[in-house]
């Protein structure tokens, strides 16, 4: 990659990340949670953003940002009250960015005018009191640089030379910023004679180690820009006193004693030491655990990442194959081996979850892309929406969140037109005119449980019957139980046409949702209650690496079964076995009979055991076919294994979700149980077709 | 032989060849990534004859093809003999199943000559020409074709 093309895309990344900060700053500001600090955030995002842009020469994004950043400067200054009307604005503003960024990364335009106009509206109604209240602004306030961005910046009337006084307070210091990093900064603009005002400074015995004493005057000669001055001491604004002002071209130069800053100047004793102390302080605030705390992040290519996982995979069989060579050669010695390994396979284990839990991220990520669809939604429909985000520091791999974020906006598009009904209705229907949609994450028992919930209608079944009988997706006659009805939306071809809006129903349906979760190794569930609204949920594994299974054997060949959708296994009488049909076998379990499937036919393997009742029946739960019993040789042990895909160098084949290495270093295949079922069904479908047919 | 003196050096190609029922075939050294021994495979189903299953190869999970088979020339009975060879192609990495892989050879552009128009042969589809060398004549395959048609739905589900 070309380096330029590398830093834009580092550039594109820390975008993402700066807009979810703007993001989340403006809704705790809509919430009515607006201190400095989350203002702050949302400045500083919009500035950075901006500042990025124009180095790749981003025009329109500039210009956008900087009227925005405008904007956001007198809510700062606390010139703009951050009301509602002015924050729905800065919501907008905040889309409006979201947008110029992804027009910037993959090329586009953007129609900013109105929200453009807006901004300035906001800031054209505050520029009179900013200017009454310049006057008791001290030199430290950010408002005069901003106004100076917007123009053609430089005041006329310098002549380049510009007297500075800098006064930092400690809390520089605690930041870990430096003067002479500064002064030397300024050096680069011009000519520089700086002088220590060491007139402050107390004798020994009264010296506080963190307090601040020193300051300089500054003489900076030949700097034409007042700009480029503000931006040597943006970072420090709120920590020091600051005084710029021009000198006028006749006036005598000042400070007689001068040191002049060159970039080999070493610190002065003194300095250097009242600089050391808050150093100190500042780690001991940290360790005692201060709530400003920053947790310390490093960004690392995801390719290295994914090559520790395969490499710690690789280690966890090889252990594993360790383990059963031991086993089947054990002798007097092999006991303190066994141990050993056993050992050894406790600190894999956590080794293995300690690098999946780098590429685990939380799933806010994802979570806070939604209030935006949400408004725009509500806006379009005219429905008003509340939305609650619940659990969204929940973590899960970094795979599944990106492939969450299509399912997640179509189902809360999804709930938001279909779910949720007009104002008035909910109004007749004794709610509160404000729908409440509820996106929620948790960790359950291994896996990550993600909902959308929604307090309108529910599903309405007999219509969505009535569609599906229409669309002859089943027979008018067919008898469905309302969990059957539920699962007609997530049929492809299925669309209540009567409710197509510009929002759904855009030709892709929610098979698309199910077929996103299902390759994740997901399940959906729906709970629906009429008048009282809908939940659905997603049942996804906490990372796409590793699996819990079952291994099997049939015939001559192992297989892996994922554990999550095992119910139970059982050894068949073969009076519980009856033939149903021409083909088809039923198993009674306890009572009840489910269809079972023999894995060996069905994947045409021979040699396996042919009498059912010979071998191990494994009860599962297949997505949208219900229970069904898996006829196996027999079952030979439980673990979890490494997912190897091979998709990449073959192509997909029904009914196997990928393979994985065993202990004796064979590949094993997993298998996909709801595919085997859908071609299970298939064929069967196939064959009645035929026979009626003939 | 005086055409490979004469030639400079930078359209010569430098070929693996590998025997397969008595025909010598060519593949581009430069997209073969290692050769080993013959495994047994874990086989796939709902796949072609020609596919023999997947081996581990130090972790990854690769594909093997019967080469004769996937050429028409009828299936190997593979023995410890046998080779297979790993091929870098594209985005994919596959392993060919062959008799035996026989010599390497330099062959320059001038050398091969394109498949004959009359000669409709099933393997046409992933062969680059045909090199001759000293009367000997080996069929130059694609690696390239042969790996990407693995991808393709086309054919393969004849045996599901």
């Amino acid at each position: 990659m070309d380096p330029m093309e590398s830093i834009k895309q580092t550039y594109f990344q820390e975008c993402d990340e700066l807009l979810l900060a703007m993001e989340e700053g403006l809704i705790a500001m809509e919430n009515g949670e607006a201190d400095s600090e989350a203002i702050n955030a949302v400045f500083r995002a919009v500035h950075s953003i901006k500042g990025g842009g124009g180095a790749f020469g981003f025009e329109t994004l500039v210009s956008f940002a900087h009227v925005f950043e405008t904007v956001l400067d007198h809510v700062r200054s606390g010139t703009l009250a951050p009301e509602a009307d002015v924050v729905k604005v800065l919501l907008r503003a905040g889309d409006t960015l979201a947008d110029h960024v992804a027009a910037a990364r993959s090329g586009g335009f953007v129609a900013d005018d109105e929200v453009k106009s807006e901004l300035s509206a906001l800031s054209n109604a505050e520029a009179e009191d900013l200017s009454a209240s310049s006057a008791d602004i001290d030199g430290l306030n950010f408002a005069p640089v901003m106004i100076d961005l917007d123009g053609s910046a430089t005041p006329p009337q310098t002549n380049g030379n510009w007297r500075i006084r800098f006064v930092p307070k400690a809390g520089l210091y605690a930041k870990a910023n430096e003067p002479f990093l500064l002064v030397r900064e300024l050096t680069r603009l011009g000519t520089v004679e700086a002088t220590p005002d060491t007139s402050r400074v107390p004798s020994l015995a009264a010296l506080d180690p963190d307090e601040s004493y020193l300051s300089w005057n500054i003489t900076l000669k030949g700097c034409e820009d007042r700009q480029k001055i503000d931006d040597v001491f943006e970072f420090v604004t709120g920590d020091c006193e600051l005084d710029i002002e021009a000198i006028a071209a006749a006036e005598p130069d000042p400070a007689p004693a001068v040191v002049t800053i060159a970039d080999d100047v070493v610190l002065p004793a003194e300095m250097g030491s009242v600089e050391a102390a808050p150093t100190e302080k500042r780690s001991v605030a940290a360790s005692g655990g201060a709530e400003t705390q920053v947790r310390q992040t490093i960004r690392v290519d995801l390719d290295k990442v994914d090559r520790l996982v395969n490499l710690v995979g690789e280690l966890v069989i090889t252990q594993a194959m360790l383990s059963q060579r031991v086993t089947d050669y054990s002798s007097q010695q092999g006991a303190a081996v066994t141990a050993g390994l056993n050992e050894l396979e406790h600190l894999l284990r956590e080794l293995q979850e300690a690098v999946m839990a780098i590429r685990t991220q939380p799933v806010k990520s994802v979570f806070q892309r939604m209030p935006r669809l949400v408004r725009e939604l509500a806006a379009q429909t005219n429905k008003q929406v509340h939305l609650v985000l619940e659990g969204e520091a929940t973590e899960v791999d970094k795979t599944v969140i990106e492939r969450l974020g299509e399912p997640l906006t179509h189902m809360i598009r999804n709930a938001i037109d279909h779910g949720l009904e007009m104002p008035d209705e909910r109004v007749a229907a004794g709610k509160p005119p404000e729908g409440t949609v509820i996106l929620s994450a948790e960790h359950r028992s291994g896996r990550i449980v993600i909902e959308v919930s929604d307090d309108g209608r529910g599903i309405d079944r007999d219509r969505v019957k009535q569609k599906a009988v229409e669309k002859g997706l089943i027979s008018a006659n067919e008898n469905l139980s309302e969990e059957e009805i539920d699962n007609l939306i997530f049929m492809p071809g299925f669309s209540t046409a009567g409710q197509i809006s510009n929002i759904s129903g855009r030709g892709v349906g929610l098979d698309v949702v199910r077929r996103n979760i299902v390759e994740l190794g997901g399940r959906i569930g729906i709970g629906s209650t009429a008048g009282k609204g809908s939940r659905f949920s997603f049942t996804l594994p906490l990372t796409l690496a590793v699996l819990d299974g079952m291994i099997v054997a049939v015939g001559d060949q192992t297989f892996v079964l994922p554990l999550s959708h095992i119910i139970e296994s059982l050894l068949p009488k073969a009076s519980d076995i009856r033939s149903f049909g021409a083909k088809g076998t039923l198993l009674n379990v306890r009572g009840g009979y489910v269809p079972m499937i023999s894995v060996a036919e069905l994947l045409g393997i021979e040699g396996g055991v042919t009498d059912p009742a010979a071998g191990v029946v494994i009860l599962v739960e297949s997505e949208g076919a219900g229970r069904m019993a898996l006829a196996v040789d027999n079952i030979v042990g439980q673990r979890q294994v490494v997912i190897k895909s091979f998709e990449s160098n073959f192509r997909h084949i029904e009914g196997i979700a990928a393979a994985t290495i065993l202990g004796d270093g064979r590949v094993a295949l997993i298998l996909d149980i709801d595919g085997l079922v859908s071609r299970c069904r298939d064929g069967r479908r196939h064959e009645m077709q035929q026979a009626v047919g003939a | 032989m005086d055409a490979t003196v004469n030639q400079t050096g930078q359209d010569r190609r430098q070929y693996i060849t590998f025997l397969a029922t008595g025909q010598e075939f060519g593949a581009d050294i430069m997209m073969i990534r290692e050769i080993r021994g013959w495994t047994e495979t874990t086989a796939l189903p709902h796949v072609p004859a020609y596919v023999r299953g997947v081996i581990n190869l130090r972790g990854m999970v690769l594909p093997v093809i019967d080469l004769k088979a996937r050429l028409g020339l009828g299936m190997t009975a593979a023995t410890a003999k046998h080779v297979i060879i790993v091929v870098n192609a594209g985005d994919r990495t596959v392993g060919l199943l062959v008799d035996a892989v026989s010599d390497i050879l330099t062959v320059s552009t001038s050398e091969i000559q394109a498949v004959p128009d009359m000669v409709h042969e099933n393997q046409n589809e992933y062969v680059d020409g045909i090199a001759v060398l000293d009367g000997r004549m080996v069929t130059l395959l694609s690696m390239t074709k042969l790996a990407a048609s693995l991808g393709a739905d086309k054919g393969l589900d004849q045996a599901a």
